[in-house]
């Protein structure tokens, strides 16, 4: 009785993560249960992506780790003044994980990890007040990377390797607040890309001060999408010589995943295990979001993120031989400023909650379950350099939360 | 062990629930709209084309879709408002049909070449499906009938469509109209309204004005019985008044509020303003040929006419002709000037008849004198084909093609008239009055600024006027909405949302013209 009550404390109090921008943390189940740590964590194969150093301290010779979240995000919109209200479709996104690492021997290991750290999906009804901005958009980016990982010492391990990014975007919006043709409808355009490839790597370290402390560092590059070989599908403008020629064109656009820094510790205290997670995420790099047309039009759209920070903080308890529990809390900055509030990215500080727990069917095999849930502040917020010069401004609230299940063997 | 999960899937499941976003204060929910002692619950709109969102030259369906009383509706919604129906017509492209035959034109579009406006023309990308004998069956929120003037309202048989064809019913009623015998008005009572618009007398003005002031004021015949009046005509401002006062009795009888608007200036709109009267180009050849023709006239004949007293020595300023290399002023015959062609036949002045004729009432335009947007095609045109005959130089335009300052004088004075009405009428029945000639004479004077822009009474580029030069754009709808919003706060002590200027269009392009 006493277990479940803390059960109930865990699940209930515990928040968790998606972070500012595009960027959706939630890459292992574990470390999600308690608020995305785990750079300084070695607790399975995870790591591939936390920290890749950290993977040669693993107990085993092979693990695997695979998992996936269902995200469930809503944000809504109003403007007091004009009386306007809307309502995202409640969107569902599908970050996916799968880890291995193996231990070629005692000093060196290697990993595979294919994971999705970023992606967007919001779905406003169309033609709605902000529709000169984003109709809809999903944005999806797989990461596969191969790790390798040395022990230099008991005390220190390095590891890293490259990223291969594949991304999809499609994208529509209206052409102005008031294009339409004959009939009235919107004029709009809709991009379409999948799989823009690049390059990326990471590399991080783990220094072990004793048998129970932990420290890590990660660094993961910047990787610019470049789009060149999409479609882009003008529709409803009117019929005439002023207004770009209705049907498909090329566009070129890049959009950067930017470089994340993290750092953080663990402390192992008898069946506790204490994380903390310092994320540096560069978003600096996100100043505008330009398209050029084949048709000879461009699209501006000044974004001017800044660099954020997210602060997390995880538990674990082992419970019993069995069942391992997890909670997390963590403060996620927006990388967006003051004026910049664009719907097509409608995100804004939050606190994160996390919690879940391991159950182990055998030694080797574990189910991981995770849930998080994201507090959003109510936020006047508007988009000052759309096209027409007109901010597009309101309240918006948004939530989201997400369970995740995922598996653990090793062996 | 299997038991525990369980439990800790219900408290998940009691997490994901929680978990819709909610603001602090709904606007929805939280009472900040309100329709004070209004009720919008069956909101009904009298008035004419202004009202039923009639733009470009043509009833369609997207105008409808933004003309200010459905706007209003929306606004109306959050506070108690109820549905509003429209009797919209069949398509986009306007025009209509009666027995077959198209009986009115299609909307105006504007075409480019390149990037660049030539101006409106009708469109012929897709027929005109509309028919008038169609009746739609049944009454609309939107009693707006385009063409209808104050006493329209109250005409028995003004939607009759065996009236049509001959211009004694009105096509956009006749679609809607409850019996060949309905009147406007009655069909807006019967339908109970709690609230209404009223904005209506504008034709009874305007038909004057764009006829080029042809009609005839009927404050100065005493003429007081409307079915005495020709199309062009200026109401009597008593007819007016008695029928004014007819309305808004009927409107009120059942409790309802409501807004009326008063008439703004229809010559500051850009049917009036787009066309200069300086619009003849001359070179320096023509022009001192020209005044070589006239000097005889300048000189001699007039200052004769004053000596004969025939005509008064001012008359002399105002008749003289003088060509100049470069744009000049049209010739146009004025009908307010003294008649001389008979008098100058005589001696010693002996001018052959046909020049008499054309001497008879003419003048120089000055810049106070207004061509109508429809008469630019009349101005410069070579009669003969020998350059001896043009229009608007040796031959005088007519009274058609211009707006004289007397003829402006008639219907302003008659619009100040029927405004007076309407305020004191408004005033009388407690209802909320728009001042929309306010807010017309700021567009035409300076412009309304709002957020994203300015809206001026500028022909195309002003964002105010669709393409006919008379009726407003969506963007004007949106500004008239507001207005319409704020005499509502005012008056009745609601609150309500305004609309944003910016999310209404303005003209729209198209090269689907023939």
């Amino acid at each position: 009785m006493r277990k479940l009550l803390l059960l109930v404390l865990f699940v209930s109090v515990t928040m968790v993560t998606y972070a500012g921008g595009y960027r959706v943390s939630i890459q292992g189940q574990r470390a999600m249960a308690m608020g995305h740590t785990g750079v300084a964590v070695i607790n399975s194969a995870e790591l591939v992506f936390f920290n890749p150093a950290g993977l040669v301290y693993l107990e085993n010779k092979l693990n695997v780790s695979v998992g996936a979240s269902g995200i469930f995000a809503d944000v809504i919109f109003q403007n007091e003044e004009n009386g306007v209200t809307s309502e995202t479709d409640s969107s569902v996104g599908t970050p996916l994980n799968a880890y291995v690492s193996y231990q070629v021997n005692e000093w060196m290991s290697l990993g595979l990890g294919v994971y999705t750290p970023y992606g967007s999906e919001v779905t406003w009804p169309t033609d709605w007040a902000g529709s000169h901005l984003v109709n809809n958009i999903d944005l999806s980016a797989i990461f596969i990377q191969p790790v390798v990982s040395f022990k230099l010492s008991d005390h220190f391990s390095i590891g890293g390797g490259p990223i291969y990014v594949t991304g999809n975007v499609n994208f529509n919006r209206n052409a102005s607040r008031t294009t339409t043709d004959i009939e009235g409808v919107r004029s709009n355009i809709t991009v379409d890309d999948t799989g823009v490839t690049n390059w990326g790597w990471s590399i991080g370290a783990m220094f072990n001060p004793t048998k129970d402390f932990h420290v890590g560092f990660n660094y993961r590059s910047e990787i610019i999408i470049e789009s060149e070989d999409g479609e882009a599908t003008f529709a409803n403008f009117p019929n005439s010589s002023a207004a770009p020629p209705n049907g498909t064109t090329s566009f070129t656009a890049e959009l950067p995943l930017p470089a994340e820094l993290t750092l953080g510790l663990s402390y192992q205290y008898k069946k506790w295990l204490f994380a903390f997670d310092y994320n540096r995420q560069f978003w600096e790099v996100y100043e505008s979001l330009d398209l050029a047309f084949g048709n000879g039009q461009t699209s501006i759209n000044p974004r001017n993120y800044k660099n954020s920070s997210v602060y997390r903080f995880g538990l674990q308890y082992d419970a019993t031989e069995k069942i391992t529990l997890r909670a997390g809390y963590y403060i996620d900055e927006t990388p967006v400023q003051e004026g910049f509030f664009s719907p097509e990215t409608p995100r804004n500080s939050s606190d994160g909650f996390s919690g879940g727990l391991s159950f182990a069917i055998t030694p080797k095999l574990a189910i991981d379950a995770s849930f998080f849930f994201l507090r959003f502040e109510e936020v006047d917020a508007s988009y000052d350099f759309a096209g027409d010069g007109v901010p597009f401004s309101g309240t918006y609230e948004s939530s989201a939360f997400g369970p995740g299940i995922g598996l653990t063997y090793k062996m | 062990m299997m038991k525990k999960n369980i439990k800790y899937l219900a408290i998940l499941a009691l997490g994901l629930v929680a978990c819709e976003p909610e603001f602090d204060n709904p606007i929805e929910e939280s009472g900040i709209y309100t329709s004070g002692e209004a009720d919008f619950s069956n909101f009904v709109a009298l008035g004419n084309s202004l009202t039923a969102g009639f733009a470009d030259g043509a009833l369609y369906i997207t105008g409808q879709e933004n003309s200010y009383p459905n706007i209003l509706s929306q606004q109306f919604a959050v506070a108690g408002g109820g549905e509003f129906t429209q009797p919209l017509m069949a398509d986009n492209t306007g025009g209509a049909l009666l027995g077959g035959n198209q009986i009115l034109e299609n909307r105006l579009v504007l075409v480019f070449d390149g990037v660049t406006p030539v101006g409106p023309a009708r469109y012929t990308g897709a027929p005109a499906t509309t028919d008038i004998s169609t009746n739609l069956g049944g009454s609309f929120n939107n009693m707006g009938v385009p063409g209808a003037k104050s006493f329209h309202l109250v005409a028995p048989g003004y939607g009759n469509v065996a009236g049509v064809a001959s211009g004694e019913a009105n096509p956009y009623f006749a679609r809607f109209a409850s019996s060949a015998t309905a009147t406007v008005l009655g069909d807006a009572v019967a339908q109970s309204p709690t609230f209404f618009t009223l904005w209506i007398g504008n034709n009874d003005i305007l038909s004057y004005a764009t006829s080029g002031g042809v009609g005839v004021d009927q404050n100065v015949t005493g003429e007081l019985d409307p079915t005495k009046y020709g199309p062009n005509d200026i109401t009597n401002a008593n007819t007016f008044a008695g029928v004014y006062k007819q309305i808004l009795d009927a409107m009120t009888a059942g409790g309802a509020k409501g807004v009326v608007l008063n008439l703004p200036s229809v010559t500051s709109i850009p049917f009036f303003t787009t066309v200069p009267s300086k619009a003849v180009p001359l070179d320096a050849d023509t022009a001192a040929f020209l005044n070589s023709q006239f000097e005889a006239y300048n000189t001699q004949i007039l200052p004769g006419l004053v000596l004969a007293g025939l005509i008064k020595a001012d008359e002399v300023a105002k008749r003289q002709i003088n060509f100049v290399a470069g744009q000049n002023f049209v010739t146009i015959t004025d009908e307010s000037l003294t008649d001389i062609s008979t008098a100058i036949q005589g001696a010693p002045f002996n001018v052959p008849a046909p020049q008499a004729a054309v001497l008879g009432q003419l003048r120089q335009a000055t810049s106070e004198d207004l061509i109508p947007l429809t008469s630019v095609g009349n101005i410069g045109v070579d009669l003969s084909g020998d350059g001896t005959q043009v229009t608007g130089v040796s031959v005088p335009l007519g009274d058609a093609d211009v707006l004289t300052t007397a003829e402006q004088k008639t219907i302003e004075d008659a619009r100040v008239a029927f405004n007076a009405t309407i305020a004191g009428l408004a005033a009388a029945n407690g209802l909320a009055l728009y001042d929309a000639a306010g807010d017309l004479a700021q567009a035409a004077n300076g412009g309304i600024p709002f957020e994203g822009g300015v809206i001026t009474s500028d022909f195309i580029a002003g964002g105010g006027f669709s393409l006919d030069g008379v009726h407003p754009t969506p963007r004007a709808h949106a500004l008239v909405t507001n207005g319409i919003l704020n005499a509502i706060e005012a008056t009745y002590g609601a609150s309500l949302p305004s609309v944003n200027p910016i999310d209404y269009g303005t003209v729209t392009a198209s090269n689907e013209v023939n």
